[in-house]
């Protein structure tokens, strides 16, 4: 199980969820659609068309630098970040 | 006894003021959408419901809605996406227009999106394709920063397949078959450069309606009147301070009464002089008055977006505006006086005022 961090400008968004969430998934894109299935409307807030990330949203899998396609492992740590940025 | 509602958009998330029939104390609630960027803010006559057009930099955009007067929200972008062969994209979600549940959103790069079920999904219904000017609005890299693309809708009071859209820069839209065809409403209009289009290329900030045949404008390039509906259009900006300006309204029971907030015309684009002044014609733009009781007079270099005034529908209607800097001002008396009801909200973009039984 994956294990993701999610910023705290996403979960107001969507009742239920956590700051921390633990999920099964083979890729960053496969657990966003799992996010997905359990809370409608989570992967438009992450990606665009494309798909791709956002572009203020960063994703980091075990510290480095992650895109839709970054493999995940079992015990992998995923950071998902709202850039910092804005006034 | 009625209630008065005013759904007020900013930079830092859609606020709420109530006040009831005489309008004078005000109750404030928000910020509501998380402090998202709120373009517009509208409320359903018909349903109850409040929409806010708004735009994350972090996580795009979105219609929030608000079936308890702003007691609980939720979002959704369900649909509100180009098809990804088009290469167009959806940047931001500018205006709203919503009656019993049907939602008309203008987005940029310019199209429309519809909801049929209250906000919840949404499918695009118009991009404007081959209208004229449209090859130059689906190139990005024509517009320029803070586009807004379809900057305005405003519907028919009794035809629902009738409305006007307002293409930034471009100019006005008539469509009478629900967005299947369109035709731009320009004729008259003034434009101080090159047009490639006869037809278009007018920069019109805000379009209100009258009654059933006269429409006025504020634009680019001065005020403007039509008394067909748009067809055609003649210059009223004789008689007020500067030609440019955002905001208007139009007096709910007195076609020929109209209001206006010049301000100049260069990069600041604040009131003339320091001075807050709102103006009024009560003889269809042959004259003009200020009105300034209640407004500050001296360094207040205020600014007032386009969708940033609104007008309610009381006997006596009461005006309402709100400035770049985040004062909001009241008046219970047709703009006679005025009265600071909110200092220190975040940068003001849209102000919508409804009665509530």
């Amino acid at each position: 199980m994956a294990d993701l961090h999610l910023p705290g400008t996403l979960t107001p968004l969507f009742p239920g969820l956590p700051r921390r969430v633990e999920v099964e998934a083979a890729t960053v894109d496969d657990a966003i659609s799992e996010l997905e299935r359990q809370w409608p409307g989570l992967r438009d807030r992450l990606c665009e068309p494309g798909p791709a990330l956002r572009m203020h949203i960063h994703v980091y899998v075990d510290r480095e630098r992650a895109t839709l396609a970054t493999p995940l492992e079992g015990r992998s740590r995923v950071d998902v970040i709202a850039a910092i940025s804005g006034g | 006894m009625p209630k008065t509602l005013l759904v007020v958009g900013t930079r830092k998330g859609a606020f709420l003021l109530e006040s009831d029939a005489d309008r004078r104390s005000w109750s404030l609630r928000g910020p509501y959408c998380e402090g998202w960027p709120v373009y517009h803010a509208v409320h359903d006559a018909v349903t109850g419901t409040i929409y806010a057009a708004a735009a994350s930099e972090w996580h795009g955009s979105a219609v929030w809605r608000s079936n308890d007067l702003g007691e609980t929200w939720t979002l959704s972008s369900e649909g509100i996406a180009y098809d990804e062969s088009s290469g167009r994209k959806v940047s931001k979600v500018s205006s709203l227009a919503a009656r019993n549940g049907r939602v008309l959103v203008g987005v940029e790069a310019p199209g429309i999106f519809e909801s049929k079920d209250g906000g919840e999904t949404f499918s695009l219904l118009s991009t404007l394709a081959g209208e004229p000017g449209s090859e130059a609005w689906d190139d990005p890299a024509n517009q320029p920063p803070g586009h807004l693309g379809i900057s305005a809708l405003m519907l028919d009071e009794d035809d629902d397949s009738r409305f006007w859209a307002i293409v930034q820069g471009v100019g006005v839209f008539e469509t009478t078959d629900d967005g299947t065809s369109w035709t731009p409403r320009n004729r008259g209009l003034r434009a101080d450069w090159p047009r490639p289009h006869e037809e278009v290329g007018f920069c019109v900030h805000r379009l209100v309606r009258a009654d059933d045949t006269r429409m006025y404008q504020q634009n680019h390039v001065g005020m403007h009147r039509s008394d067909d509906l748009g067809h055609t259009w003649t210059e009223i900006t004789e008689g007020l301070p500067t030609e440019f300006g955002f905001a208007a309204a139009a007096h709910p029971h007195d076609r020929d009464t109209f209001y206006v907030v010049p301000l100049d015309p260069g990069h600041g684009r604040t009131m003339p002089d320091g001075q807050a002044t709102v103006w009024q014609t009560k003889d269809a733009g042959s004259s003009w008055r200020p009105l300034r009781k209640g407004l500050p007079q001296q360094d207040a270099h205020l600014g007032v977006l386009r969708a940033a005034m609104a007008i309610d529908n009381y006997d006596t209607p009461g005006l309402y505006f709100g400035t770049s800097t985040g004062q909001l001002f009241a008046s219970n008396d047709e703009g006679e006086s005025w009265n600071e009801i909110a200092s220190y909200l975040p940068p003001i973009s849209s102000v919508e005022v409804a009665v509530l039984d």
